[in-house]
């Protein structure tokens, strides 16, 4: 947050508290992840049932930062850089939330692969779990230090979880192609493995922000993007 | 992210109102431009080597903490500054081709040219009519009828006339303080000036009236180019189209509201515009 000691020192105060908060939420959503990615590989039910709880917790800071944001607006009418972290923090909630959202809805699923029989190995989804969270946490660490460069790193770093996601993809198909008893887990699964993807752009989208609060300009070109799985066709008959 | 971050740097996302506003003011022509003026009280140099613009029809706000320079460059524009002995400013302010600081400008000339509002309301005590028709009088002949237009036409202009109209003969010391301040934006624009300056114009009034004068002025670039010197920043970010910051008898920074008031590009703007002044 920006560096000399603000006039009023509530204000001060109530921006670090700001940033408390998203680091708060933050650091939950990546737990959320993580949990959740752990219950899956482990088969461990009562984890994901945890997890599935645990998500009206992320939604609670979500109002709490949304009502505390517009209260900033209102009575300290912020400039400059103090707006652009308030505006930053209003964005990056609800792309929390949206994260929160998406791990609860993989815990759901994991429950429901956890009694169906095991298909093939689960590394992809660590992999992929683990590269989101850390994109995530880069993310809010660049929100608190400020850090734009940090930022961009985060920014361009998603390809790696796009191609993951790819070969999940193309691994469930065959799974389904081969022994239909594998379509239930393996349709769970795809939607597990889109889940972790569509957190991995939610992370990419708070780089963003991050970026914007720093310098008060936008990334404006293409974010580098390996999600080929939209043109997928497949032809059982070949 | 969403659409609205792909707009071009140095701006930000999520303005669009006020950008298109100021993208404006950038293309507009100078209506004044300052080069190179520096400006003396006595040995205290008040003003530094100030070089803008002010753009044709465009609101340019003026801030900057006290002290730093901003009443006494509007005190320049209208040369107001010459009736003081002890006061000099060098450079050129360019108005229709001419440094108006050249000692053969026609005062009363230039001042109906550029007509300027105070902090405080100051009509004369005399009746409403006689308020608007006083200036007149000093600058053309009309006829009875013509000044009675004129009146009406600045009253209206003012967002005035309607309150006023069934007593323009009562005295104007009977008004209230927003109603003597659009009397006074009236009495300015009467003479019909290309420039108008308004020095802190709702500094005395309440915040109902504020937005009427606020209104008022956004009403008034339409035919008019204006300055404004405020020491309240969100009416600056209201009204103007660019912002220029002052800092120690410097410009620190002008630029488009939207991109002052979001990203400025030099640490000291930041700095006041946050509240982190030193």
């Amino acid at each position: 947050m920006p560096g000399e000691q603000h006039t009023v020192r509530s204000y001060a105060e109530e921006l670090k508290r700001l940033s408390g908060l998203i680091t708060r939420m933050g650091g939950l959503a990546e737990r959320q992840v993580a949990d959740a990615t752990h219950a899956l590989v482990e088969r461990d039910s009562d984890m994901a049932a945890q997890v599935v709880q645990r998500d009206v917790e992320i939604d609670r800071l979500e109002r709490e930062i949304e009502g505390f944001t517009i209260r900033l607006l209102a009575l300290r009418q912020p400039m400059g850089a103090d707006l652009r972290i308030i505006v930053a923090a209003m964005r990056i909630s609800h792309d929390l939330e949206r994260i929160g959202d998406y791990a609860r809805n993989a815990a759901k699923r994991a429950i429901v692969i956890s009694e169906q029989p095991q298909i093939g190995s689960l590394n992809g989804f660590q992999r992929m779990a683990r590269l989101v969270q850390e994109n995530l946490k880069n993310a809010i660490d660049a929100l608190v230090t400020m850090d734009a460069a940090k930022a961009d790193e985060v920014w361009a770093a998603d390809e790696p979880v796009d191609e993951i996601y790819n070969g999940i993809f193309r691994e469930m198909l065959t799974h389904m192609m081969e022994d239909p008893r594998n379509i239930t887990a393996a349709t769970h699964l795809l939607f597990i493995a889109k889940n972790l993807e569509r957190i991995g752009d939610h992370a990419t989208n708070i780089a963003e922000t991050v970026h914007f609060a720093v310098r008060g300009d936008t990334l404006t070109e293409e974010r580098p993007k390996a999600d080929a799985s939209a043109y997928a066709v497949i032809r059982p008959n070949d | 992210m969403s659409s609205t971050m792909t707009q071009h740097p140095g701006t930000a996302a999520g303005f669009g109102g006020l950008e298109a506003r100021s993208d404006a003011a950038l293309n507009a022509t100078a209506r004044i431009a300052i080069r190179d003026l520096d400006f003396h009280y006595g040995a205290n140099q008040a003003l530094k080597g100030i070089s803008m613009d002010y753009p044709e029809r465009q609101v340019t706000g003026m801030i900057g903490p006290s002290g730093c320079g901003k009443s006494t460059l509007l005190r320049v524009l209208n040369r107001m500054y010459s009736l003081y002995p002890g006061q000099r400013a060098t450079g050129q302010v360019m108005m229709d081709g001419r440094n108006i600081l050249d000692d053969d400008v026609d005062m009363n000339e230039l001042r109906s040219k550029v007509g300027m509002v105070f902090q405080k309301p100051t009509p004369f005590p005399m009746t409403i009519h006689e308020n608007i028709a006083f200036g007149i009088r000093l600058h053309e002949k009309l006829s009875r009828s013509q000044m009675d237009e004129r009146i009406e036409w600045a009253l209206t202009r003012a967002a005035i006339w309607g309150e006023v109209k069934d007593r323009l003969h009562s005295s104007a010391m009977g008004l209230s303080g927003g109603q003597q301040q659009r009397l006074c934006i009236a009495r300015t624009i009467a003479v019909r000036p290309e420039v108008i300056l308004f020095d802190e114009p709702t500094s005395a009034l309440d915040p109902i009236s504020t937005l009427k004068i606020e209104e008022l002025i956004d009403e008034l670039k339409r035919d008019f180019t204006i300055a404004i010197v405020t020491h309240n920043m969100q009416q600056a970010a209201r009204c103007a189209d660019q912002v220029a910051f002052f800092y120690l008898g410097e410009l620190v920074e002008v630029a488009p509201a939207a991109q002052l008031f979001t990203a400025p590009r030099q640490q000291r703007t930041q700095d006041y515009i946050t509240g982190r002044f030193g």
